[in-house]
């Protein structure tokens, strides 16, 4: 097993600890949390497969760095969204899915 | 063809440096001007053929490179035909200095780049990165409600266009990984060529269900609903008519390219989608038929007439599936607009938005209610609209290859769709006192939306041409 391969399967594993935690916890700073280590999985991915015999490859590398940039963005405007929110509702957890209308 | 992603992110930048709730008749002027850029396009592609064009003179391996086929040049025009009048509408729906206009204009113009760019992107990190700004700039319009029930929509939405676009971006890195390239055109013929591995498997899956998400497939279409239905009725009509075909798009792109070759070796996909598509059609027209609030209604009819976009993936062997796909996205683009912008005016009018509380309101916006119920034909697939086009291509190509309950799913999809249609007409054709006076609309609000309107019936009688450019540049 190449240590690229051995970054990929983490990779894998953290998007999936990520996509759990996103549709699975209540609390919204948490959720933003998790959806940044599905991202990091991702990258993750993304880097560790794209070595070729051990020689790094720039253009995921590019691409992460583009993700990066991304992903701070959504971060972002995810907790601004979660601070008005919070200072509308006075809780930091979505309110449960109404019923249908 | 690089003009129709510059020019928009040049007028939302002027919009935000202009200050809140201005900008609009830069907007309408760039999106005019869009309008006619995409108009030369399309007779640059149905004379030539595909275009390309590197950005900034740096070609494919280094730079990025920008293509236009039939497909494409398709969606670029629903997309400035669309936006267009519902500038206009927008500018005229938005008192001077309300609060949910602050920052809709910059947020249209980046909304507008980004579908753009994702129409024209020719690799698939380029059309990542194109469909996460579509999401955030559509999870910006929604939040602009100001409300906690916009915020918490406008949060749940960014939670599943994230998730969405996370599951992609897994599935595009894991194709880089196999192939070493992430050009729509490199991949193709390299997926064709042998036994694709495992892993390719699990990336094709894993980029379909994330853009199902984004395009609220059933099941996964809980976001919808409380986005479209809660957001400004100008922000609502760009959404429910562009922006879920926007990963449609995609879906289909990948489907007739590089996913090809591992769809036809696993029908079971597909029929995997058309299934969940019938189920949105059905459970869609049963919310809508009973949802008390009119921008609700409109919202979950939306998630019904997206499921007949799924319905074409088993049948996609024949040539006109692809075309109803296509027809119907066009067809459902323009009567969602109209009807959320009619929608929009009657609420403007009868300060509520209870689907009881239109009684009687036919007589006194007539206008507003043409559009509306024109708007419904497309939506029941009734001649001559664009609707009826797409359903009956789609009828055809079922039936042709011998798979008659597909057309049944086609038709009872368009009985239930009367059925929420008509309940709104027979509510404001009552002859009931009329509640409270009604607040003046303004006429550009109706106009705009009956041009939609009309424009969703009409196309019917263009459908050809529409078709012929899609063919134009080999797209399917």
């Amino acid at each position: 097993m190449t240590s690229g391969l051995i970054f990929a399967c983490a990779g894998a594993a953290v998007f999936a600890l990520g996509v759990a935690g996103v549709m699975l916890i209540a609390h919204l700073l948490r959720r933003v949390l998790a959806f940044n280590l599905m991202g990091s999985g991702a990258f993750l991915v993304l880097v560790g497969l794209g070595q070729r015999a051990g020689v790094p490859d720039p253009v995921p590398q590019a691409m992460v760095l583009t993700g990066i940039v991304v992903a701070v963005a959504a971060t972002a405007l995810a907790l601004a969204l979660m601070r008005r929110l919070h200072a509308a509702t006075g809780r930091a957890e979505l309110p449960p899915a109404g019923d249908d209308d | 063809m690089a003009w129709l992603i510059v020019l928009p992110l040049g007028w939302a930048s002027l919009a935000f440096l202009l200050g809140p709730g201005r900008g609009a008749v830069a907007a309408i002027i760039g999106l005019a001007a869009q309008l006619w850029l995409v108009a030369d396009l399309a007779a640059a592609v149905s004379a030539a053929g595909a275009r390309t064009h590197a950005v900034g003179g740096w070609g494919a391996p280094l730079g990025i490179d920008l293509a236009a086929d039939g497909l494409s040049v398709v969606m670029l025009l629903l997309m400035q035909a669309v936006a267009l009048p519902l500038a206009v509408y927008a500018r005229a729906y938005f008192a001077p200095g309300a609060d949910e206009s602050r920052y809709f204009w910059p947020m249209t113009g980046f909304l507008v780049a980004a579908a753009n760019a994702l129409f024209l992107s020719a690799d698939l990190f380029n059309l990542y990165v194109a469909l996460e700004l579509l999401g955030l700039a559509a999870v910006g319009l929604v939040a602009a409600g100001g409300g906690a029930p916009q915020l918490a929509a406008a949060l749940r939405y960014l939670l599943a266009t994230l998730v969405g676009s996370g599951a992609y971006l897994l599935g595009v890195a894991a194709l880089y990984g196999t192939y070493g390239t992430v050009s729509i055109a490199t991949l193709t013929p390299l997926l064709a060529a042998g036994q694709a591995p495992a892993l390719v498997w699990i990336a094709g899956g894993a980029m379909l269900a994330g853009l199902a998400v984004k395009t609220a497939l059933f099941p996964f279409h809980f976001w919808l609903p409380p986005a479209h239905g809660g957001a400004p009725a100008p922000v609502s009509a760009l959404l429910s008519g562009l922006v879920v075909k926007a990963s449609f798009y995609l879906i289909l792109r990948l489907w007739l390219g590089p996913l090809g070759e591992l769809a036809a070796a696993a029908p079971g996909a597909g029929w995997l989608l058309a299934l969940l598509g019938s189920a949105a059609i059905l459970w869609g027209s049963f919310q809508a038929i009973r949802a008390a609030h009119l921008k609700m209604l409109i919202a979950y009819s939306t998630v019904a007439q997206l499921g007949y976009l799924f319905l074409i993936f088993p049948l996609l062997a024949a040539p006109s599936a692809a075309q109803a796909g296509v027809m119907h996205v066009f067809a459902h683009g323009f009567a969602k607009a109209a009807m959320f912008a009619a929608a929009g005016a009657l609420i403007r009018a009868t300060g509520q938005d209870t689907v009881a509380g239109l009684a009687g309101l036919a007589e006194r916006l007539p206008l507003t209610l043409f559009a509306f119920g024109l708007a419904g034909l497309t939506l029941m697939g009734l001649p001559p609209s664009a609707g009826f086009l797409a359903k009956w291509q789609l009828i055809e190509a079922a039936l042709a290859q011998g798979y008659w309950f597909v057309a049944v799913v086609v038709l009872a999809g368009g009985l239930l769709a009367a059925f929420y249609v008509l309940r709104v007409l027979r509510q404001a054709f009552l002859s009931a006192p009329a509640a409270g006076a009604l607040r003046p609309v303004p006429r550009t609000l109706e106009w705009t939306a009956f041009a939609l309107a009309a424009a969703s019936v009409l196309l019917g009688f263009r459908g050809v041409d529409l078709l012929a450019l899609l063919a134009a540049g080999g797209a399917p």
